[in-house]
């Protein structure tokens, strides 16, 4: 059995650890941004007594005459096209609902689907108009900041190291073994119930664990990341992965291989 | 206690990982998650401790302060034990919400410090049958992730541990009537042994299979848990049971064997942390709750 009792240890702050010369330029709302009337603003930002004040808080970006605030932490603000994977809190109930649905979807179930469109106040409503979509069976589910998932072309990836993951839109990552029939009879709404084997296991585990990681040392979440991140994380062991010291190694590591790609 | 919602597709899951002992984040069925432990982390308490079991994040702060006391003891000084479970942990505690876990938290410890060699309570004595130390164990749930009994009595040893009395005299003069002289240096004191003091340690039974520091997640999918108190010794102080389900009589004894394997890892672990904290000396830096 294992035991590990450290003391604490003092977060070090990101810009040092990642050698940026240029800081950047945070702000809180109420913050001042610029007096330059010449830009125009952009999401998080609004004007007021002849300069642009910032709403959330945040870092600036700047594109041209372009400037927004992109918030580090927010709750998730649906757009038309996004995939997301939700969680059954509560239904209508009335007797069309309970003889058709009940045998379907219950409460606490998970699902994935597409936002077909954003009400006014902020409401989306989805739809599961297609066989990819549907209830989700076994697997783990991962809670992530909203901010930290890259929009991509599709966010269903399978991986090659034997795992598929979903990386919904609105911070729910959903990890799952890759179903071995690509053909689904039943629409994606019957769970399959039979024991994962252990090596699945030890994959979806890893996969779980280097995506905490990565959210923990604020990177951004798509398929390459994970990949990477999973790879470096071979030579640990599972459980050591969310270690503090062996966490930042990792993910060390993972910068650097996507510098390079990039570069 | 806090629950979270799971698919039945989630759980079958979580079971059959126990029955493989591999858990969702690779634990084997006897690891504990990476505990963080801080002493004197407020500064106007006797003693006080910050642990921190995953997301599960506890602070417990204990104060000395003179009483009379109990009849049935008259020559011991005793522990009063509160728990405030803050609505910060999970919007469940909100207003009076947390008050019944608080409540069962503070009877399972003045169970657990229910007898004789936990602590040495006559050195609390100052004047029997007048005065004594009363010592107010305060703790603070702040965050909520499963896992918590544990936690907490990880936390409230740590506490004693740094807990330091004030030294005092007791005073005759002629007549007869006894005066308390507090000592002019605000470093001499008396601190407590907390050597047999019991730390909790949870079994959530899920399957077939005892799991050891369960998550939030795998605590939905058990039904019936034992909570054991044991000591550094290895010695079983106290054993409740909780949940709905039920536990075969041949279980529980595999689960008190587990759980007093465990608990004298867990106890070797913090006395070392402990030790090397304090050996840091009053120099050391403090990381607290901005760092």
């Amino acid at each position: 059995m294992a035991m590990e009792m450290r003391l604490p240890v003092a977060r070090k702050r990101f810009s040092e650890s990642l050698g940026r010369e240029t800081k950047k330029h945070l702000v809180v709302p109420g913050d001042t941004i610029t007096t330059d009337t010449g830009f125009m603003r952009g999401h998080g930002t609004y004007m007021g007594e002849e300069k642009l004040i910032a709403s959330v808080a945040g870092s600036v970006e700047r594109v041209n005459k372009l400037i927004c605030v992109k918030a580090l932490k927010t709750r998730y603000n649906g757009e038309v096209g996004d995939i997301v994977v939700g969680r059954i809190t509560e239904r209508r109930r009335s007797a069309e609902d309970e003889l058709a649905m009940r045998g379907f979807l219950q409460e606490g179930d998970l699902i994935s689907a597409e936002v077909q469109a954003v009400f006014s106040d902020g409401a989306v409503s989805l739809h599961t108009r297609s066989l990819k979509y549907g209830k989700l069976g076994q697997g783990v589910l991962v809670q992530v900041s909203p901010s930290l998932v890259k929009r991509q072309k599709t966010h269903f990836h399978d991986l090659p190291c034997g795992a598929s993951v979903i990386l919904g839109n609105n911070g729910f990552i959903w990890i799952y073994p890759t179903p071995e029939h690509k053909e689904e009879d039943a629409g994606g709404f019957i769970a399959n119930l039979e024991p994962v084997s252990l090596a699945d296991r030890e994959v979806i585990s890893r996969l779980r664990n280097c995506i905490v990681s990565l959210v923990t040392q604020r990177m951004l979440l798509y398929d390459t990341s994970i990949l990477y991140c999973y790879e470096a994380s071979l030579p640990h062991q599972i459980k050591d992965i969310l270690k503090p010291e062996i966490m930042e190694e990792i993910v060390m590591e993972t910068r650097q291989r996507l510098l390079e790609q990039e570069g | 206690m806090a629950s979270v919602a799971l698919s039945e597709a989630e759980k079958v899951y979580i079971v059959h990982g126990v029955q493989e002992d591999l858990r969702v984040d690779g634990r084997g069925c006897e690891d504990y998650r990476c505990v963080e432990v801080e002493t004197d982390v407020v500064s106007n308490t006797s003693g006080s401790a910050r642990v921190k079991l995953g997301h599960t994040d506890i602070l417990v702060g204990v104060k000395a302060e003179m009483g009379m006391p109990k009849l049935e003891q008259p020559n011991e000084g005793y522990l009063e034990f509160f728990v405030d479970c803050s609505a910060n942990a999970t919007p469940e505690f909100e207003g009076r919400g947390g008050d019944d876990l608080g409540t069962e938290i503070a009877n399972t410890l003045y169970r657990i410090f229910n007898n004789k060699s936990s602590i040495d309570l006559k050195s609390l004595c100052i004047n029997p049958r007048e005065h004594c130390w009363v010592l107010y164990v305060d703790v603070l749930l702040l965050e909520c992730g499963g896992n918590l009994f544990d936690a907490i009595s990880i936390a409230v040893k740590a506490a004693l541990f740094n807990t330091r009395i004030p030294r005092v005299r007791v005073l005759e003069d002629e007549e007869g009537s006894k005066d308390i002289e507090l000592s002019d240096d605000p470093y001499d004191c008396i601190r407590l042994s907390v050597e047999n003091v019991p730390c909790i340690v949870t079994l959530c039974k899920i399957g077939c299979r005892h799991v050891v520091d369960a998550t939030l997640q795998e605590e939905a999918c058990s039904l019936a848990s034992l909570l054991v108190s044991v000591t550094s010794k290895g010695v079983v102080t106290c054993v409740r049971k909780v949940g709905k389900g039920s536990l075969d009589p041949e279980s529980i004894f595999e689960m008190m064997e587990t759980s007093k394997r465990v608990g004298k890892v867990l106890h070797t672990s913090l006395q070392s942390v402990l030790h090397k904290e304090e050996s840091l000396g009053p120099k050391r830096q403090k990381v607290g709750f901005l760092g």
